[in-house]
This record gives C-alpha cells, structure tokens and sequence, in this order.
C-alpha cells in the first residue's frame, strides 16, 4: 500500500479522497459530483483498502458502521423478547422454573424456557451482544476519529480550487480590495472565529471541538460498560436481601463476620386523615397510604477474631433508623430498607383446659423459635411437646410435617399429664383445629393467644462501580451537548485567478452559517456566495 | 507502518477480548462460585451439640470430617439421614467423623427428628447462621467431604444414596 502524495507536498495515507492539507480530491468518483462528501473530511477512515490478515478481517468488521446498528438492532429485539414472560427471577418460587413455565403459558412458555429465555439478560449470548456492541464501539470511534483528528489537523489555509469549487457555500467576486478582506477578516474575529492568514488567504474556522462530541459521547458509554464489566468483579458489587425479626442480631452478610446488625423495632405509618387534613381527600380516595417504612437498628462490630458459630463479642457501633431513601452507612455498606412483614407469630399460649367442667390448670407460652420439650404446671400437671410442626401441612400420604422453619402456621403435638390420667393424653393441635388421635381426651390445650413480631427486609448493598458508572454517563451527556449545541464552522476566503472564492463548510446549521456569512460581508465588494443545495429537505448531512 | 498498526490493532482486539473473555468467566461462574473451594482449607468454626459438647472443625485434624448441612422440614436431607447413620457406625473407628449442621432450626424440633431417626452422630445447630454463611449454604442439602489436613475434598448438594455415602466416607479415611 503506497502512501498518496500531493502536487501540494502533502503525503496522504492510502485511501484518502480529498488531501488533508489543500483538499485537492484524489478519489475519482467524487471528481464528477458537483459537491464534496465532507464526511470525515475525506480521510482515509477505518482502512476498508487494507484487508489482508485475520486481525485486518475483524478489525474491518468492527468498523463497520453497518455491523453496529445491525448489533444495536438484534440486541434491541432479544432485549425485548425477555419481557415478553417474566424472567426467572421474579417468578414466585413455589415451584421449579422447569413446571412453572409450561404450566402457566402452555407450549410457549415451555419454549421460552427451552431458549434460555428465563435468564436472557444474563445469557451467555446476551452478554456476546453486549461486548460487541462495546467493540463496535471501540473501533468504528478509534478508527473515525484518528484519521479526523490528523485531516483537520493537517489542513492548510491555503486549498484546491476543485475543494473550494465543491463546497455547497460557494461564491466569487472580481474587484475586491484588501481593505474589504481585512474588513472580513476584522468581523470573523468578533465572531470568534480563529483566523489563520497565509499568502492573503484566509481560513476562518470556529467549533472544531464539536466534532469530537461523539468520541467523547462514545468514551462516556464505554466507561460506562466498563463499570457495569466491573460489578461482576467479586467484591466489587454485593446486593443482598436480609431479614430480621424485631429483637434478632445477625450478621451481616458478605462482611466476613465483622458485622452485625440488630432489629430493635419495626415501625409502618399511615397517613392520618384526622392529622393531615391536607391529605383528606386523597387518603379517603386511596384507602390506607403508608407515611413510613422504618427500622430501628443497631450496627455492632465484632471484637476479637471470628470463628464462625462462636457466640460473639459485639461491639456498638451506631443505631440508625433506617427510612427509604435513608439507609444504614458503614465502610463501603449501606443497609437499605426494602421489605418487611407484619405480625409474624412469635409466640402462642394454651390454658390446660378440662373439657367438661372448664377448669383450667396453668397456661403455657410456646415461643415458636424455641419451644420447651416440657412445661410444668405444679400440682401433678404438665404438658409435654411431643413434635412440633412450625409450618404445618399434611403430606401426601396424610402425615403431618412442615413445610419449611418458619412458624406460619405452628402445630403441636401434645402430651397432657393430669393425676387423672398419669399415663398422658395426646392431642394434636393445630390452629383452629384440634384433633384426638388415641380417642377422647378429658384434657385439652385451649388457644389463649398470640404474639406477634414485626419483620423487616434490608438489603445490604455495595456498590464500588457506581462511580465508574456515573462518569461514564456526564462523559456521554458532555459529548452530547458538544456534538448538538456547538457547529464546526469554516470559511474560506482565498485569491483565485484574480477573484477572491468564497467557500464555507459546517457540519450542521447550514442556516445559520449563511446568516452569518451574510453579517460578514455586508457593506464589502464581495458578492454573498451560493448555497449549491437549493433546496431545504436535503439540509441533513451529518457529522 | 504497516507492521505497527497490525500490532496497534492486535493489541486493541487482544485487550476488549480478554475484557469480555473475563465477563463472561465472572457471570457464568457467579452462580456456583462456592464460599468454599474444593482444594482449599474449610473455614474453622464452634458449635454446640445436642449433648453440649463442643465441636471445633480444627480439633479434628487428622481425622476425616462428613460434614453435612440438613433441615427438618427437607425430604431429601430426611431420606440420606439412615445411610449417613449407618456409615458413620461404621466408620467411626475408622477416623471418619460425622458432623450434621442444622439450619437454624428449634433444639426440640431437632431432637425430635433425632430420635425419631435414632441418630448417633454428633448434630448441631448453627442458630444464627454464621456457619452457613462461611459456608454459603443454599440449597440443602449440602454435604462437604473434608480430609484428615482440614482441607475440602468434596461439595455435594442434593440426596445421597447409601453406596455414595460409603464412597465419600472412604475418600476422607486417614
């Protein structure tokens, strides 16, 4: 490949279509058009002419602007084929992903989990999309703008009759003195046009910054992929759900045992409508509106080293109440409230109860995270807990087990020791049910009461990536403005033949270039030039 | 020129494909990236038994430990329960320990099952569930085989039949 030289001395890499410096065209086809294709100045961008090893082969495909809208599109539809049925995470967990599918969309559903589409975003192919995408993005900008930068950089004031003639804002005049044109010169300077003067030409250029808003734009999206790569980074992103039952002490996950975090109370608010009479008529219009989510807690540090299950020495760090919006901060950590469950049975009583003269002998109070094997009565009563079923169900073949270790629905079996019947009496108890297996009792467990916690969900988030993340995106809302508020102007004003030629190029706001071509050369000998695209519609070229 | 944009362009392409190459490893194996490595040492940790007596994984240093994470409420933790007894009486003279770590669960409901199940092997009870999250326990049952120098031989999640037992238990006989 032979570098392209210039009768102007330039040396233009292979490629090239107009000269980098005086703009003189090369490429044979544009020799014909009227007008120029200013795209890129012209450079010899992403090298389509080279092709010869496999890293050219895939570089080229990469660069294709072609290849990354077709990413942008398929990326676009498969994003939205994972919203056509909930994904696998929001799916209640009451069965296996496998059943639930098909037994709640049929053949369909059956086949979206079939292609994976239960977990599309996390999908291998998904994320391939992604990280062309963001090689696209790498290479079409690296390979545009390189040669961009080194075209304008290159440019002399001086140009090509056959640039100057091509420009769409193109215009002569005879008899123009020097006067006019230091007059020219004078008014694009208050325009803020950097002049450069060279043999009485002159080139007047202003905005050359806005052509790199998309490069910008395009570095903000990558740091901005950059950090989302990030969060796959062990400890770099934790997002964890923690539930805590008031008066529990846990640690807190993904901190090594250094933390703990305890419940002391959770609070639920409504609104009031007979204390907010603003609100009077939304609150009678929406029925209950929760004012406050809020848990009580406080943050302990472990003392001493960790060994896991040992009863540890915790040290108070802080108590926080912790509201939307209004997390729990330590280290890198902050404890956020998200979820929370209201009355959770904590403990049940039961009065020894005769069933004939209702006679009652002393109540028990069953703490369901810890119920006692026996509960003495004095006087030759006692009530022993034979099994205990936290979360009762029957099984299929009609034995009583629980479902998991949560007392949602607590079942006893009992064991009543009376002197009437030393020997016992077994009755199962179960809320609102009871049931005597050996025959009828004279005893019975008669339901006292309940009580109850309040549980609260925190989620113990860090992030370290979010930083990385918001920069990224100022990064793409700056190349943005500098690419849509600013324009890259040019004029040229420059002696040709005994005339003076003048040509104008703007990458956008064609109008407003003309408006102040005319502001500049009014009151002088030269003729206002030519827009050579007449018509409106066509005012769209880019970049 | 031509020779330093080939290496400008393999170089780029090397570095955005190792970038991928490394997202795609870190997501795939983020699901069962364990808290613990086979290979590597178990976390130590105390607990307590049914008995009151303390158990220190790091006592039982030169000794196999069959350490496995159960509750009462899961079915297949209740079915491997017999075969884990029935080794464990069988190698237990043979330097192969048997630690079951129930999940947070009541102490009555865990000596009921006990003896319902007439289990012999030493069961305790992670109330607060510091083990299980040194551990990263999810879902049961969990099953770590560890050798006689404390480190993990073995991960296995999922029932146990009785011959795999007896595999497991030879694999960490001293």
């Amino acid at each position: 490949m032979k570098d392209v030289k210039c009768e102007c001395g330039h040396v233009n890499p292979h490629g090239t279509v107009l000269c980098e410096a005086c703009g003189k065209v090369f490429d044979e086809e544009s020799k014909d058009k009227s007008l120029l294709d200013m795209r890129y100045e012209g450079s010899a961008r992403r090298s389509q002419t080279y092709n010869k090893s496999i890293v050219d082969k895939i570089w080229n495909f990469f660069s294709s602007v072609k290849v990354g809208v077709w990413l942008i599109v398929i990326t676009l539809v498969a994003s939205a084929a994972g919203t056509i049925l909930p994904q696998e995470m929001y799916i209640p967990p009451t069965m296996p992903a496998e059943e639930y599918y098909e037994d709640q969309y049929g053949w369909f559903g059956k086949l979206y989990y079939e292609l994976g589409f239960n977990n599309l975003y996390s999908s291998w192919w998904y994320l391939v999309l992604i990280a062309m995408i963001g090689i696209s993005l790498v290479i079409c900008s690296l390979d545009r703008v390189v040669p961009l930068y080194k075209a304008l950089k290159a440019q002399r004031v001086t140009r090509h009759e056959g640039f100057l003639k091509r420009q769409r804002i193109f215009g002569t005049s005879e008899n123009v003195d020097e006067q006019d044109i230091a007059a020219v010169k004078q008014r694009l300077m208050a325009k803020r046009y950097y002049v450069r003067e060279e043999n009485g030409d002159l080139l007047a250029e202003k905005g050359r910054f806005s052509r790199w808003g998309p490069y910008v734009n395009h570095v903000g999206l990558i740091i901005f992929l950059i950090g989302g790569m990030l969060r796959f980074v062990p400890g770099m992103y934790i997002d964890k759900v923690l539930w805590l039952r008031e008066g529990e002490t846990k640690v807190v996950p993904e901190t090594d045992g250094q933390y703990y975090v305890a419940n002391e109370k959770f609070i639920l608010e409504n609104y009031d409508k007979d204390k907010d009479k603003t609100f009077e008529a939304a609150i009678d219009r929406a029925g209950m509106v929760v004012k406050n989510y809020q848990t009580n807690a406080v943050l302990y540090k472990r003392v001493g080293p960790a060994i896991p299950g040992e009863k540890p020495e915790l040290e108070k760090v802080k108590e926080h109440k912790i509201r939307v919006n209004q997390p729990l901060k330590f280290e890198k950590f902050a404890l956020y409230q998200v979820d929370y469950k209201l009355d959770e049975l904590n403990t049940m009583s039961f009065s020894l109860t005769n069933k004939t003269s209702g006679e009652t002998f002393g109540d028990i109070k069953i703490n369901l995270y810890d119920p006692k094997p026996k509960y003495d009565l004095e006087n030759g009563y006692h009530v022993e807990v034979l099994s205990f079923f936290p979360d009762f169900e029957f099984s299929k073949n009609g034995e009583p087990t629980t479902k998991s270790r949560i007392p949602n629905n607590p079942a006893f079996v009992f064991k009543m020791t009376s002197p009437e019947v030393p020997n016992g009496e077994t009755s199962f108890v179960a809320i609102q049910q009871t049931i005597e297996p050996l025959g009828d009792n004279q005893y019975k467990m008669a339901f006292k009461g309940i009580e109850t916690k309040n549980v609260t969900a925190l989620t113990v988030r860090k992030d370290l990536t979010i930083w990385i993340i918001i920069l990224g995106g100022i990064l793409f809302m700056i190349g943005v403005m500098q690419g849509a508020y600013w324009n890259h102007r040019r004029i040229w004003v420059q002696n040709k033949n005994g005339e003076i030629w003048i040509a104008a190029h703007t990458n956008k706001n064609w109008y407003g270039l003309k408006r102040e071509i005319d502001s500049v050369l009014s009151e002088t000998k030269i003729n206002i030039p030519n827009d050579q695209i007449q018509s409106e519609k066509l005012d769209k070229e880019g970049v | 020129m031509k020779k330093r944009r080939l290496i400008m362009r393999t170089t780029i392409l090397f570095v955005l494909a190792a970038a991928v190459a490394y997202t795609l490893y870190a997501n795939l194996t983020k699901e069962n990236r364990m808290k613990v490595e086979v290979g590597k040492q178990a976390p130590d940790f105390v607990l307590v038994d049914m008995e009151g007596e303390k158990h220190k994984l790091s006592d039982y240093k030169g000794q196999g430990v069959f350490l496995n994470f159960w509750g009462t409420w899961c079915k297949p933790c209740e079915a491997e329960m017999p075969y884990i007894n029935n080794q464990y009486n069988h190698y237990k003279d043979k330097g192969v320990q048997v630690l079951a770590v129930n999940v947070s669960e009541s102490e009555l409901s865990v000596n009921r099952f006990a003896e319902r199940k007439e289990l012999d092997f030493p069961i305790v009870i992670d109330t607060d569930g510091q083990v299980q999250a040194a551990y990263g326990i999810d879902p049961l049952p969990a099953t770590f085989l560890i050798d006689e120098d404390g480190k993990v031989v073995k991960y296995h999640t999922g029932t146990l039949t009785e011959s795999t037992v007896r595999e497991f238990m030879e694999k960490i006989k001293p």
